[in-house]
């Protein structure tokens, strides 16, 4: 770690430590216990909320360093050349996290990697402190082998370390892998760690300890592990049924179904039967589109306020025409930052994030549900879901009549995009080539979708 | 006819025509489906009753319905005359029979609270330290169908225990006739006789399957195990950022706005003369107030921050903290509301809390709103929050555990300042005026509001209760009334029914 040390300040063992500090996140943990999961989740929730975060995937270094993975022998305890790569590409890792979060603007950076020994976290803490950084361990403990066994079926044979073997093979060697690691284990202690600040995961969620929570951010972060599950389920994100404001190309407002919007209720009814999902969950927002079509359902559905459509402000029930002619410069200002701007006396999609963040905790608690939504609303969702940045989201494509349904599969989520074959206005309107405050109307115009 | 909608009219809530008018309705997700039993555990002075009574005002301010039941006060309902510590020693048989009868007594009430009075959540607050205890009241549980969530508080600091004696127990009725020393050594002595049957939750290997939550020494190490809901994660998540660090929290509303003076509600208008002056006058409080580490929260409409920018010291803004949401009534004088939206004017004064203005909010989604808000100053020290009327009693209402029916009528006048500080069980308050003249802008509760509750209010409605007095104990004249039921309604563990009696009992909570 010279490298490291000679960073130091001179005559300051650490940097002091203010409120606004970075986090670094330790996982820990021996291999196929989730960390990798755990760490890619985490950070897709942090960066949606808007904390800056990043992984740093220490066995991603050693591919980089090591190009062609032999067998599980590179990870014996006694393997000296092994264990000079591994510690040189956990140094080469150290060093990326501290440019994300010194130089970067990063705020938290999760260090993936299996940090088994007392050691090697001790080595990290320091290097913590010397940065300024608050340290949070979240360590997965599962003794439970069909979980293991699960994990690297469903993650570790379609690793690049095992792109030439086969499954059996693969799993043989894993398992070797994982016993390199047991004998010199040692777990988070109550004693020993008691001044650290971690969570420990036992049993993929069944029970947690928690300790020494610092702050907000270790706070949500505990909250978050506390809540999400593995359990296979589906999420259907779709917008309300054609509403008769959108056959009008008007924005926002309280309107109910047009006469296909209705069509569309129906066969999302006939749909969802066909799924045949078990104990399926069915939300809305309490505009009154999303209700008109949760109840050609037939079954019980909850109104969540929060899942409203953004807040156009002065802008509500206005079409693109009106907003440029009254607008043009909040037209233009919106065009250049569609996520950071908010509608005067409205809202923004920032602020919809926000709003919506409780919606994305209760649908990581749940199993399966149907979140029947507004366009902006599903951008947001799924911009979390499928890992989106902020400059992204607010383009994301969510038509009319179309269900995404999401299923979470390894370290992410497939989507499916199924349209219910009823005809519906396009609302989507992509971002025109001149954001120039004082463009020509026309230029402004140009991306918005035909309407009556 | 499907899809066929109506808004009702208080709360513009869109529902099928063909059904009636429906109870008041929350606006997220279902909390919890079946009622849930939390049963605190731990020795004497770990500060149980005090979790409880935290939590019980969390819940009932997010619209939970929760009531405690602490066993201590119906033994001293049954024992009047508290004699010493040999009361709880584990031979004295005749003790121990009076005070199993008591738990079973508020363990009937539970049933009643979760089954007949629209109770949702139970805390029944006692020593719980044995398993044969904690086997009773799960059986308990099983036989209504109740939920059961456990929360230990293990804590052998000493200094700790001292000062939650000194602070809570010193004053207790039990003591009444003692000095502070001869209590708490009578105390001290009381906990012994606990410790030596004391078996704790054993999550690792008896508990596995219960859903618990052990906060160790206060609140600086966390065991769960087997959250089965919504509303248990929230509980966790909320006794995860709660503390006992003394600190103070001033509440106060920005300076009087130009808006004010106009008699118009809402809008995003500045300072009026008087209200600069009161930005001045409040930055001369704080600095008289000397204190460490302030943070100030303002909302993000322009009255707030004015009055934050005269205070020269670094604050964040809250889109969360905005004013209640006006609608189509914003930026009009109750005058023009009354004109204008006559109906809609008439509603409010029936229902404040569950109004909802034409395309704007209501005090219930306040709360919703503020949640966090809430949440986040549980986790802080030292905060001046600047805000406004609505914004403000909807927090005052949480801290001082104020029900849904007074929230919109707490008065939050301009130009005076709120700090509340946590003593025993609650929160002192004291009101500052800055002594720069505001206009009132509080309207009080019409008479048309006073007759009485609205009929859309059931009793089995969600409606947000102040943590309710405990006010039914039943009298227990003596042990041999208690015989086992025999009746296939009760649960054979509980005594038949006794009368009960509508007892007043002190409150050591300091209201406001």
């Amino acid at each position: 770690m010279s490298d490291l040390q000679s960073q130091r300040a001179p005559q300051e063992g650490l940097r002091v430590c203010v409120t606004n500090c970075p986090t670094l996140i330790v996982m820990v943990g021996l291999p196929a216990r989730g960390k990798t999961y755990i760490s890619k989740k985490l950070t897709r929730y942090l960066n949606w909320i808007g904390v800056p975060t990043r992984e740093f995937n220490v066995g991603q270094y050693r591919r980089d360093l090591v190009k062609t993975y032999r067998s599980f022998e590179f990870f014996l305890p006694d393997n000296e050349e092994g264990l000079k790569i591994r510690k040189q590409c956990a140094e080469a890792a150290l060093r990326d996290v501290r440019r994300f979060l010194s130089e970067e603007g990063g705020h938290v950076a999760v260090f993936d990697a299996t940090n088994t020994t007392r050691e090697r976290r001790e080595t990290i803490f320091k290097f913590g402190e010397e940065n300024g950084y608050k340290t949070f361990f979240v360590e997965s403990v599962c003794v439970d082998p069909d979980v293991i066994a699960a994990n690297i079926v469903q993650v570790k044979l379609g690793s690049p370390d095992y792109i030439d073997c086969g499954n059996d093979e693969a799993t043989e060697d894993f398992m070797n892998r994982i016993e390199c690691y047991k004998n010199s284990y040692e777990t988070l202690d109550e004693n020993l760690d008691k001044d650290l600040s971690y969570i420990k995961i036992m049993d993929v969620g069944r029970s947690y300890l928690v300790n020494r929570v610092m702050d907000h951010i270790q706070s949500r972060i505990v909250y978050y592990l506390m809540n999400i599950h593995v359990t296979p389920r589906s999420i259907y994100l779709c917008r309300h049924g054609e509403s008769e404001l959108n056959l009008k190309g008007r924005i926002g407002g309280d309107t109910g179904l047009s006469p296909r919007g209705k069509e569309f209720a129906k066969s999302l009814a006939q749909f969802i039967n066909d799924q045949n999902i078990k104990d399926l969950k069915v939300w809305t927002s309490q505009m009154k589109r999303t209700i008109q079509t949760a109840e050609a359902l037939g079954v019980p559905y909850e109104q969540w306020k929060v899942l409203n459509e953004i807040d156009a402000g002065v802008c509500e029930e206005m079409t693109y025409e009106e907003i440029q002619e009254h607008h043009p410069l909040e037209f233009a200002l919106r065009d250049q930052d569609k996520y950071r701007y908010r509608y005067p006396k409205g809202e923004s999609y920032e602020d919809l994030v926000q709003r919506l963040e409780p919606v994305i905790m209760e649908l990581e608690r749940q199993e399966n549900v149907l979140v029947i939504c507004h366009q902006a609303v599903m951008r947001c969702l799924l911009a979390y879901f499928l890992d989106k940045t902020a400059e992204q989201l607010p383009y994301l494509k969510c038509p009319l009549h179309t269900v995404l349904k999401l299923t979470p599969v390894a370290y992410g989520c497939k989507l499916e995009s199924i349209f219910l074959n009823v005809e519906a206005v396009n609302t989507h309107r992509d971002r025109p080539e001149n954001v120039d405050i004082s463009r020509p109307p026309e230029e402004a115009l140009v991306t918005v979708p035909a309407h009556q | 006819m499907p899809m066929e909608l109506t808004q009702s009219r208080m709360q513009k809530i869109w529902i099928p025509i063909d059904h009636r008018p429906s109870l008041p309705r929350p606006c997220g997700p279902q909390l919890t489906n079946s009622p849930t039993v939390i049963v605190m555990v731990g020795l004497p002075a770990r500060g149980k009753t005090y979790m409880s009574k935290k939590l019980t005002r969390y819940l009932n301010w997010i619209g939970v319905p929760t009531k405690v039941f602490n066993v201590g006060e119906y033994r001293r309902e049954v024992v009047k005359e508290f004699s010493s510590y040999s009361f709880f020693h584990p031979d004295n048989e005749e003790a121990m029979k009076v005070r199993k009868q008591c738990a079973l007594a508020a363990l009937r009430d539970v049933q009643l609270y979760l089954k007949e009075e629209g109770g949702q959540i139970a805390v029944f607050d006692a020593t719980n330290t044995t398993k044969e205890r904690r086997d009773m009241v799960l059986d308990f549980a099983k036989e209504n169908d109740f939920k059961v969530f456990f929360i230990e508080s293990v804590c052998d600091d000493p200094s700790v225990v001292a000062s939650n004696i000194m602070e809570v127990k010193l004053s207790s009725p039990d003591y009444r006739d003692c000095s502070s020393a001869e209590a708490m050594e009578d105390f001290m002595k009381r906990i012994d006789c606990y410790q030596v049957n004391y078996q704790p939750l054993d999550p690792d290997n008896h508990d596995r399957d219960l859903s618990l939550i052990k906060v160790l020494d206060v609140g600086r190490r966390f065991l769960v195990n087997r959250v089965q809901d919504y509303i248990q994660s929230r509980i966790v998540y909320y006794l995860m950022n709660i503390h006992v660090q003394p600190r103070t929290i001033y509440l106060c509303r920005h300076g009087e706005s130009e808006y004010n003076v106009l008699g118009r509600i809402g809008g995003d208008s500045g300072l009026s003369i008087r209200g600069k002056k009161f930005s001045v006058a409040l930055c001369k409080f704080l600095e008289e107030q000397n204190l460490k580490d302030l943070k100030i929260w303002t909302s993000q409409l322009k009255r707030t921050i004015q009055t934050a920018e005269a205070l020269k010291l670094p604050y964040e803004q809250w889109k969360a903290l905005n004013e209640i949401d006006a609608g189509v009534c914003e930026e009009m004088t109750y005058e023009e509301i009354k004109e204008t939206y006559p109906e809609e004017y008439a509603l409010r004064d029936q229902d404040k809390y569950y109004y909802r203005y034409p395309t704007g909010e209501s005090y219930q989604d306040l709360v919703q709103r503020l949640e966090p808000v809430i949440m986040e100053l549980e986790r802080q020290e030292n905060v001046l929050v600047i805000c406004h009327q609505a914004v403000m009693r909807c927090l005052l209402a949480y801290f001082l555990d104020k029900s849904a029916d007074e929230m919109p009528y707490l008065k939050c006048p301009l130009h005076t300042v709120l700090k509340l500080t946590p003593v025993a069980y609650g929160c002192r308050v004291e009101s500052i005026y800055l002594n720069v003249e505001a206009v009132n802008t509080h309207r009080e509760r019409s008479e048309e509001a006073k007759k009485g509750p609205n009929p859309l209010m059931r009793r089995n409605s969600v409606t947000p209760l102040a943590s309710p007095e405990p006010t039914k104990k039943p009298r227990i004249n003596s042990f041999e009334e208690h015989t086992a039921s025999t009746s296939t309604s009760l649960p054979s563990c509980l005594p038949r029914e006794v009368p009960t009696q509508n007892l007043n009992l002190n409150n050591s909570q300091n209201q406001f």
